[in-house]
């Protein structure tokens, strides 16, 4: 892996650490299955998903909310995944 | 390695309610202050409170911060301290209405008060019937409240530091405290930040347990960083435990559930509650209901493969009502245990939630230590509030809504005697000694060369998984006395872990490597603490101590009624008496706790 990319993957990374362990065992999981599928498009939506409220991401994650962001609906989908 | 140094008045390490709180009042008082902290201030572990915090207000029932006391001190098993206890209590209202004028939005009634709510342990008139108690901002209390006072302290100027992880205490030869050393995530530049006081407001160590219900922030690194500096802690036995987490997971799933007609089964399909509670069954108080969950797993009842779970069946219930009264539960079963809840039972087993022990502190939040005849000698420059920090008002066991109120209470108590101390010139920069720096970048140093070292994830779960066998919600004299052992054997693999990756930026290997250097500290005390304490109190429960005519409950007062200190060094224990002397009321006497 090229250093740069290391270390933007490492920065997401560490954003993934949340408030709510929902979130982390989410995105461990994630991680564990997709770390070389997320491509530099994939990192743009993870950096703004991460930006949201952990309770509003946790609520999109746990299906109680929908997106009309047709990139995050598809990002939670890929988070979803068991 | 070289390392930079920055002057503050005061360093905060930790941003969740306590951090937050202790820095409203240092900024405003005009001082220099610094908060650090490894996660976004709205992302600390704060967030996760629902439940509410409890104050007297008396909006809803007739109240009173004396009820309040008792049920605090009968929680506690009557190990907390009273002094602090009334401290606490006393000045809960005046936080909560803070609060609100930060702009924390309560519930409300009708008459614009905020709306309390019931809440376990916490009862009118010393202990006659339930009392709404409880103040919350809808299910997001924790959020709101990290929200409000990060507005606040945005306003007067506290300086954050996002992303930086505090590796080591500073603390001179004569033992005052000088600060803390701490690592930028973004580049690897490591700071000496040189202050006059130092607030520890780390949070919990939950993480120390294979199933946990706290966030994978709460690694103790408080209490790890004062443990190295000769800190001893407190009373590092007691955790409550919560009954029902998803099995390997820890996800809480909520009393509720049980509530709605959720029954415990065991591997013979059994509803085992009915054995140790034939009236309460499986709505008995957590420590009974997570007992008995142990007793089966142990007893060859458990179920799954290494037989090490019991199940939740609502499969009964008619998944309309689930579906209405027990919202996300079904979410949760699918992505935690793997299972539709509407047609299988939910593998749960009881689970580590909340650390009542911690850094000695008095009431003012200063950090005491036995030195000669007092036992409680403040450590000059050294504060400490919230979860990390022992006061001690949950003793050995917390009433839920207790823990946001201690971590306002204390927070702004701390910031409060750091202000007088540094308005009184009480506190200098006294110059940095540089071997406590050398030993942070020793450490450093040592993790980026180490060859043919222990794997830090496979180490870690191994801490926990010896955790969770020999230190539990129930615990056994032979499986503690083995437990010590191989903790002291992972703590060998610990000072050998290896990191592959070396890079500076955001390297998460070596972040998860210095969080387990603290976490093995905490996991010492812990499980030292409870193999020397022969008696059951609280949360703290030994199939040796059991419920006798003399001694109810298997407490012994008369040899346990003390908090335990752990140093670090030789892991060598300490005891010094629970201050049973309130400060204006009269002493709540020693009494058996039954509900
Ligand atoms: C699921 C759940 C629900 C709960 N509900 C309630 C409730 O309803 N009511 C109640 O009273 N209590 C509740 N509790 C307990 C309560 O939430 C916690 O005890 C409390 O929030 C702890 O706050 P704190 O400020 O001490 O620490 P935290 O909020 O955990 O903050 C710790 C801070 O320290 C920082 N930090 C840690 N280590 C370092 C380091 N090395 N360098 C820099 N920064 C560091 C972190 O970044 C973070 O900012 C609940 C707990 C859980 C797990």
């Amino acid at each position: 892996m090229d250093t740069e990319r290391n270390a933007r993957i490492g920065k997401l990374k560490w954003h993934c650490r949340r408030a709510l362990l929902e979130l982390d065992l989410v995105f461990q999981r994630f991680w564990a299955r997709e770390q070389d599928a997320v491509d530099e498009s994939s990192e743009a939506v993870l950096t703004r998903l991460l930006e949201l409220e952990d309770h509003d991401l946790w609520a999109l994650v746990s299906n109680k909310r929908t997106t009309d962001d047709v990139e995050f609906a598809a990002m939670i989908k890929r988070l979803q995944k068991i | 390695m070289k390392y930079t140094v920055r002057k503050f008045d005061a360093v905060i390490v930790g941003a969740g309610g306590a951090g937050l709180r202790a820095a409203i009042q240092l900024s405003e008082a005009g001082m220099k202050t610094a908060v650090l902290t490894k996660v976004f201030p709205t992302r600390s572990h704060t967030v996760a409170a629902q439940g509410g915090v409890a104050a007297s207000l008396g909006n809803s029932d007739e109240d009173h911060w004396h009820w309040h006391m008792y049920d605090t001190v009968k929680g506690s098993d009557w190990l907390g301290d009273q002094d602090a206890i009334e401290f606490m209590v006393r000045n809960a209202n005046e936080c909560v209405i803070e609060l609100e004028h930060y702009g924390m939005p309560f519930d409300r009634l009708d008459n614009g008060r905020i709306y309390q709510r019931p809440f376990g342990g916490h009862m009118s008139n010393f202990g006659e019937k339930p009392v709404r108690r409880s103040c919350a901002a809808a299910d997001r209390t924790g959020h709101a409240m990290l929200h409000a006072m990060y507005q606040r302290n945005v306003k007067v100027n506290t300086q954050f530091f996002v992303e930086w992880q505090a590796l080591d205490l500073i603390r001179d030869a004569e033992g005052e405290v000088l600060g803390v050393t701490a690592m930028d995530m973004e580049t690897g530049e490591v700071v000496a930040f040189h202050a006059k006081a130092t607030i520890f407001a780390t949070g919990g160590a939950g993480r120390i347990y294979y199933s946990s219900t706290n966030a994978f922030i709460n690694t103790g690194d408080g209490v790890g960083m004062a443990a190295r500096a000769g800190i001893p802690l407190e009373d590092m036995e007691f955790w409550q435990f919560h009954p029902t987490g998803v099995a390997g997971a820890g996800v809480l799933i909520t009393e509720g559930v049980r509530g709605e007609g959720g029954i415990l089964r065991n591997s013979l399909g059994e509803r085992f509650m009915e054995r140790y509670a034939p009236n309460a069954k499986d709505l008995a108080s957590r420590d009974i209901v997570s007992r008995a969950m142990v007793t089966e797993i142990n007893e060859g009842r458990g179920c799954g493969p290494n037989k090490d779970f019991v199940l939740l069946d609502i499969t009964h219930l008619d998944p309309e009502t689930i579906m209405k009264r027990l919202p996300g539960i079904h979410e949760i079963a699918v992505q935690f245990a793997g299972v539709d809840c509407l047609k299988e039972p939910i593998p749960v087993v009881p689970t580590c939630h909340y650390q009542m022990g911690g850094i000695p502190t008095n009431y003012l939040g200063q950090v005491v230590v036995p030195q000669g005849d007092n036992h409680s000698t403040p450590v000059p420059g050294f504060f400490a509030a919230g979860e990390c920090a022992c006061a001690s008002v949950h003793g050995a066991n917390r009433l839920g809504t207790n823990s946001l109120l201690d971590l306002l209470v204390f927070g702004k108590s701390a910031g409060e005697t750091a202000v007088n101390e540094l308005k009184a010139g009480a506190r200098t920069h006294k110059p940095l000694p540089a071997e406590a720096i050398e030993r942070t970048l020793a450490r450093l140093d040592r993790l980026n060369t180490q060859k043919d070292g222990a794997d830090v994830h496979e180490t870690r779960l191994a801490m926990q998984r010896t955790m969770q066998k020999h230190a539990g919600v129930f615990r056994f004299k032979d499986m503690l006395k083995e437990g010590v052992e191989k903790i002291l054997a992972i703590e060998q693999d610990v000072g050998r872990t290896q990191i592959n990756d070396k890079s500076m930026v955001f390297n998460t290997a070596r972040i998860e490597a210095l969080e387990l250097d603290n976490l093995i500290e905490v996991a010492k005390a812990t499980i030292v603490s409870a193999n020397a304490r022969t008696e059951s109190r609280g949360a703290h429960v030994r199939d040796d101590a059991p419920n006798t005519t003399e001694h109810p409950n298997g407490r012994d007062d008369k040899n346990w009624h003390k908090h335990t200190l752990w140093y670090r060094e030789n892991n060598r224990l300490d005891y010094k008496p629970v201050q049973m002397k309130p400060m204006t009321v009269d002493s709540i006497e020693l009494k058996t706790r039954a509900y």
